[in-house]
């Protein structure tokens, strides 16, 4: 069972939700964190996973052999990304453009394109206590994180509940870490920002035909428009976790609820039995 | 004239709010909201749309079934997962049909060229809208980008350009731009060739790692950065190695801003915290106003 962690709005507690439940659960069953959001990747933060692996992920580049390269210029008409341009003279190729389609490669008459990988991220894996770890971390300056989450999803246990972490929006880095997942929790507050992108992601979630739950995190901070929608649309309310300072706090020095603060416990207890009711196994 | 981009690395640190405090202490100012895949500084400035428009970013590839073969080479050439098969009878007596999911479609068109029997269409994608409004502060350029679409660094390329024009055609002299969530491809869009980057972060080990990975992504582009501490008294040792890390990295730090839920009340009244009344809070986002204006007069003169 793969459950991905989504929201529309950043900051909502993904990643809070994640690693507790992840190490509640891996108090009974395997379980598998895996961090898709390779942008600002935060689960390690809690965690603290002893890394045993580190992987270099690419994505395949074209190289242009000048001396058979005849500048016919086949390649940067197929391009739709702008990624290589035959001038005059010579044929020059904008990598970080590049979505590694292997078009310009094949479409080339003379054979003159070849794939080099371009490093565009690590994935990193290992044991975090008995929460099996798997992040990906986009390099600085690289704008395609999809790819990235592609090669973090392939790490994924099929034999462990995975809780998977997915980046914020609802555009394609979301899309890619959702999609092979079974299911999606979307983790929002009571907020104005909180219930507009929480509709945006229900909609998202939709058009990937996945269930879903939402959990309502600082519960009590705002007012009760999300409640009202969640009932109208009718979706699930797996969870609430009421605004408490001591847990933000814990928060902000890396610690995790279930971990120092054993009365917060319930609240993700109670969300690991809406999973377990709401569910078809 | 400024153009001043507002971005965090970790969501949630509070940019929307920040952009709108600024908003509203500010004239002569065109605001465009770059979060375009979760855009939330309309729920506050609640902008009367002037113009809508549609946004193209790119195209998408359909199987024409009448024409298709059933060959499976589109599957073969896909490097995106996005061809896949449904078997049973269809009219012409092929068992296989093979479609096309327009969300894993990246556009690239190799199926399209490669087709034998020239069976797929390839057209432009609508991804999105874009909108130039008018708001209480002044002008807005504002977008949202279809669920689950791409082209999202496009997208704010194509908002920010409009925005330059308005301020251009109306003499505006400051262009203040809120920005996405990460580093990635829409935050780029929206940083480079900007004048100045503000980055609201909180003093969490999240909102450090992840400033600190922003802070190397400005520094990648060039942009001068400065940095707010919002929340700074949820965690008076880590709002201390912000400070550190922003001296070692010639980041300025414009200065802090409480942790108060009167940020929150002041959203759900759709104000912005400044026009919501006095508090430590709105007193806080104006000296850091000052002070940013006051940096960005400098680097004018240097």
């Amino acid at each position: 069972m793969k459950i991905a962690i989504a929201s529309g709005k950043g900051g909502t507690g993904k990643t809070t939700v994640a690693v507790n439940l992840a190490r509640l659960l891996a108090r009974h069953a395997a379980v598998q964190y895996v961090d898709c959001d390779v942008e600002e990747p935060n689960g390690h933060l809690f965690l603290h996973p002893k890394i045993t692996q580190t992987v270099s992920v690419t994505i395949p580049v074209p190289e242009v052999d000048a001396d058979r390269c005849t500048h016919c210029s086949a390649c940067s008409q197929l391009c739709q990304y702008h990624a290589i341009a035959a001038l005059p003279t010579f044929t020059m190729v904008f990598a970080e453009l590049c979505h590694g389609c292997g078009g310009c490669m094949r479409v080339c008459p003379e054979k003159a394109i070849s794939e080099v990988g371009r490093p565009i991220g690590v994935v990193e894996r290992g044991m975090a206590g008995a929460v099996s770890f798997v992040h990906g971390r986009l390099n600085v300056g690289e704008a395609m994180s999809p790819p990235l989450i592609r090669t973090v999803q392939t790490y994924a246990d099929p034999h462990a509940t995975v809780i998977l972490d997915a980046p914020p929006g609802t555009s394609c880095p979301v899309i890619a870490a959702i999609r092979p997942c079974d299911m999606v929790m979307l983790v929002t507050e009571p907020t104005a920002f909180g219930l507009h992108d929480l509709t945006l992601a229900v909609e998202m979630v939709r058009a990937l035909s996945r269930p879903m739950g939402v959990v309502i995190n600082q519960a009590d901070m705002g007012d009760d428009r999300v409640e009202r929608y969640c009932v109208q649309q009718g979706i699930p309310i797996w969870g609430r976790i009421p605004h408490d300072r001591r847990i933000a706090e814990a928060y902000s020095r890396g610690e995790m609820a279930v971990d120092v603060l054993p009365d917060t416990t319930a609240y993700f207890a109670e969300i690991i039995d809406a999973l377990g009711n709401g569910v078809p196994a | 004239m400024k153009e001043i981009v507002i971005i965090s690395g970790k969501g949630g640190t509070g940019k929307t709010s920040v952009t709108a405090a600024f908003a509203t202490l500010t004239e002569n100012m065109v605001l465009v909201d770059c979060d375009v895949d979760a855009a939330d500084l309309h729920l506050i400035l609640t902008p009367t749309v002037l113009q809508t428009h549609e946004f193209y970013g790119g195209k998408s590839a359909r199987i024409a079934q009448d024409i298709c073969q059933r060959c499976g080479l589109c599957f073969n050439l896909c490097r995106f997962g996005a061809v896949s098969s449904e078997h049973g009878q269809s009219s012409n007596g092929h068992t296989t049909q093979w479609t096309i999911d327009p969300v894993a479609c990246e556009g690239c068109g190799v199926c399209v060229h490669f087709c034998p029997h020239d069976a797929i269409i390839f057209e432009e994608a609508l991804n999105g809208y874009w909108y130039s409004s008018a708001t209480r502060v002044g002008p807005m350029v504002h977008a949202r980008l279809g669920v689950a679409e791409e082209n999202s660094g496009k997208l704010v390329t194509l908002i920010r350009r409009e925005a330059r024009a308005i301020a251009e055609a109306q003499g505006c002299d400051l262009i203040l731009v809120d920005g996405p969530p990460g580093i990635g491809c829409p935050v780029i869009a929206s940083l480079s060739g900007a004048d100045h980057v503000v980055i609201v972060t909180e003093p969490t080990v999240a909102g450090v790692h992840d400033m600190e990975r922003v802070v190397a992504l400005a520094a990648h582009f060039k942009v001068p950065v400065s940095v707010i501490i919002n929340k700074a008294d949820l965690n008076r040792c880590k709002a201390v190695e912000i400070v550190t890390f922003a001296l070692a990295h010639g980041v300025g730090v414009l200065g802090e801003v409480p942790y108060d839920p009167v940020m929150t009340h002041a959203q759900l009244a759709g104000q912005s915290v400044i026009e919501f009344g006095e508090s430590t809070v709105s007193d806080a986002l104006r000296t850091i106003w000052n002070r940013l204006q006051q940096k960005i007069t400098k680097e004018q003169v240097v």
